[in-house]
């Protein structure tokens, strides 16, 4: 009873935060939608099925886990939620790309909630390498969570991170890969073939799960056990995606990560066809 | 000739001839003895005085092997969460594979929060002479110093680097300590003279010609001081250790008293280096001299031979640079 409530107020909130990061790019179409659009189910559950500790009066207080998005074009789908969740005033929401705004197309850790500099792809994973081996020397509980996208894997810095994790047994390492199949030039089984991916990953020691990473049921109980586990090596979650979800123009699209949406289109989405 | 602060006993500076690197690792060994907040990580690349730390503190050496993007990553993710990082390589490949890491996860995350990473880079200029332009370090002075926060070291001899260990080890920012790779013999007898906030050291003061010069061209001037003050003619020197941060008033109150300036340098010249953070402080503070800077031009060396070889090549060496001296000096004197 608990664990339906739970998915379904989880749905209800990956509706929120779709509709609130459609409603900001209404007003900031600089921002990659497409890539947002992709990672709404996985930010969704982080925060609000609280698999991520957090506190948002301190965002670095010592017991949180570190969240690294390393998929910084994707990230703004996290400002409704930080928003939400009061790392900073809801009213910043209607500020994003404006003029001396704390808020831009591509996060960073002037903004409460964000750890690193994000936006140049691949760095993410080794900062969460050593992040991981410093909460393992001070015997911290805390984990470290790593978002990239799958285009992203096409840096060798990410796989110099895979090796080191393997290696090195970080047991407090989730990765999780926005495996949405296209990056911003086309489908990425056209331009390098990714796959198989789960294999990659697990030749390298890593522990593998794939899930429908639009399922927040699928993604909350393998993150969860993630968390939980004892397994003592990294752990990847590859969510298959779909870039643009919930935009058709987009969902097809192997262009989408840089076409921006229409007022109209907009709004149809938000508020339906009327 | 006054001599402010060396040893003038040639003997005694030649005595113990260590490299920059097993001495800085000595000394950061007794840190980490105390502090377990250190962690000592390597892309690979070792030194005699390693072995000793990595066994001892298995724990807190990792070798991540030859893959100096992750070095970089990894050191930035250890110093967020508090700890004191040392990271080791050679120069070109700790410098120039990993840029892009530096500048977002060192100097621009620096901005926003403390960390305390200091890239050792061994290698400075020629010392792998043998090792052809590949493992030679041309750029690292110029684009270190262009990253904004990123301290920036060239020590000349193996008590600067005692210093700036001692001096910096607490500093939260990035670091980057540029070593000569070959044992080079004692400057300084004691750290007292030394100051990083100065950022520089007059060696040698007197006449109208004032060398300043950064790492192991520091002995190369050293030579041409004494041998010119054979001749009967008095140069200054200067060397400057801290290419970021340096006393720029106390420079200019001992550059006014030349007419001639020298640059000398490991690096490209007029792209950065040493040369252009001089010229830079006498423009701002508008201060006119003749100078002349002196470091490789602009092209890669392909040549195989000694380090004096290799300089004598490019003007380095020196009676080179006693030649450029007495004919710059002829010049100015005939205006």
């Amino acid at each position: 009873m608990i664990r339906k409530s739970l998915i379904k107020a989880l749905e209800e909130k990956a509706n929120y935060v779709r509709k609130e990061t459609l409603k900001i790019h209404k007003i900031a179409k600089d921002t990659r939608i497409s890539s947002c659009l992709s990672d709404v189910e996985i930010f969704t559950v982080l925060y609000y099925g609280k698999i991520l500790r957090f506190n948002a009066k301190r965002p670095y207080c010592e017991e949180r886990d570190r969240l690294i998005v390393s998929k910084a074009h994707g990230a703004v789908t996290l400002y409704p939620i930080l928003a939400d969740l009061g790392f900073f005033k809801r009213e910043l929401l209607a500020t994003v790309c404006k003029d001396g705004s704390l808020l831009g197309g591509i996060p960073d850790c002037s903004i409460p909630g964000f750890e690193t500099i994000n936006g140049s792809l691949g760095h993410g994973l080794g900062v969460g390498c050593g992040m991981a081996v410093a909460l393992k020397r001070k015997k911290s509980l805390s984990k470290v969570f790593v978002v990239c996208g799958d285009g992203e894997l096409y840096e060798g810095a990410v796989w110099e991170a895979v090796m080191f994790a393997g290696h090195h047994r970080l047991d407090n390492l989730i990765l999780i890969v926005d495996n949405n199949g296209r990056s911003m030039l086309g489908w990425c089984k056209d331009i390098i073939d990714l796959s198989p991916l789960r294999r990659k990953f697990e030749v390298f020691r890593w522990r593998v799960e794939v899930v429908d990473g639009h399922n927040v049921e699928q993604l909350y109980y393998v993150l969860k056990e993630f968390k939980n586990s004892k397994i003592d090596s990294p752990k990847v979650l590859i969510a298959n995606t779909i870039k643009g979800r919930g935009v058709a123009s987009l969902e097809g699209d192997p262009l989408c990560h840089v076409k921006t949406l229409s007022d109209d289109e907009i709004d149809k989405y938000i508020y339906g066809n009327k | 000739m006054r001599l402010i602060s060396i040893s003038m006993g040639t003997n005694d500076r030649m005595r113990n001839l260590r490299t920059m690197r097993d001495v800085l690792i000595e000394e950061i060994y007794k840190e980490m003895s105390k502090n377990d907040k250190i962690f000592f990580l390597s892309a690979d690349f070792g030194a005699p005085g390693l072995d000793k730390l990595r066994m001892e503190f298995k724990d807190r050496f990792i070798n991540v092997g030859i893959a100096e993007q992750n070095l970089m990553n990894v050191s930035c993710g250890l110093a967020l969460e508090g700890f004191i990082v040392y990271c080791y390589g050679i120069v070109p490949f700790i410098t120039m594979r990993c840029y892009e890491q530096i500048r977002n996860n060192l100097s621009m995350l620096s901005h926003l929060r403390k960390l305390n990473v200091n890239i050792i880079g061994v290698g400075a200029g020629f010392s792998y002479n043998l090792s052809g332009p590949s493992h030679q370090s041309y750029e690292d002075i110029s684009i270190m110093r262009t990253l904004p926060n990123v301290m920036v070291f060239s020590p000349s001899d193996t008590v600067v680097v005692k210093k700036i260990v001692a001096a910096t080890i607490n500093v939260n920012k990035p670091k980057y300590i540029r070593l000569d790779g070959q044992p080079l013999p004692q400057i300084y007898d004691t750290e007292n003279n030394i100051s990083l906030d100065k950022g520089f050291c007059e060696l040698m003061c007197g006449g109208e010609v004032l060398i300043i010069a950064t790492g192991f061209m520091v002995h190369t001037a050293l030579k041409v001081v004494y041998t010119l003050e054979k001749r009967g003619i008095k140069v200054g020197l200067i060397d400057v250790f801290s290419l970021s941060v340096l006393d720029e008033d106390l420079l200019i109150d001992e550059v006014k008293n030349y007419k001639i300036i020298i640059t000398l340098e490991e690096g490209f010249i007029n792209r950065g280096g040493l040369d252009m953070l001089v010229m830079g402080i006498l423009n701002k503070k508008n201060i006119c001299r003749k100078i002349i800077n002196l470091g490789f031009p602009n092209k890669y060396s392909f040549a195989v031979g000694s380090r004096k070889y290799l300089h004598k090549l490019n003007g380095l060496d020196e009676e080179s640079i006693i030649k450029t001296i007495l004919a710059f000096h002829k010049e100015v004197k005939l205006e």
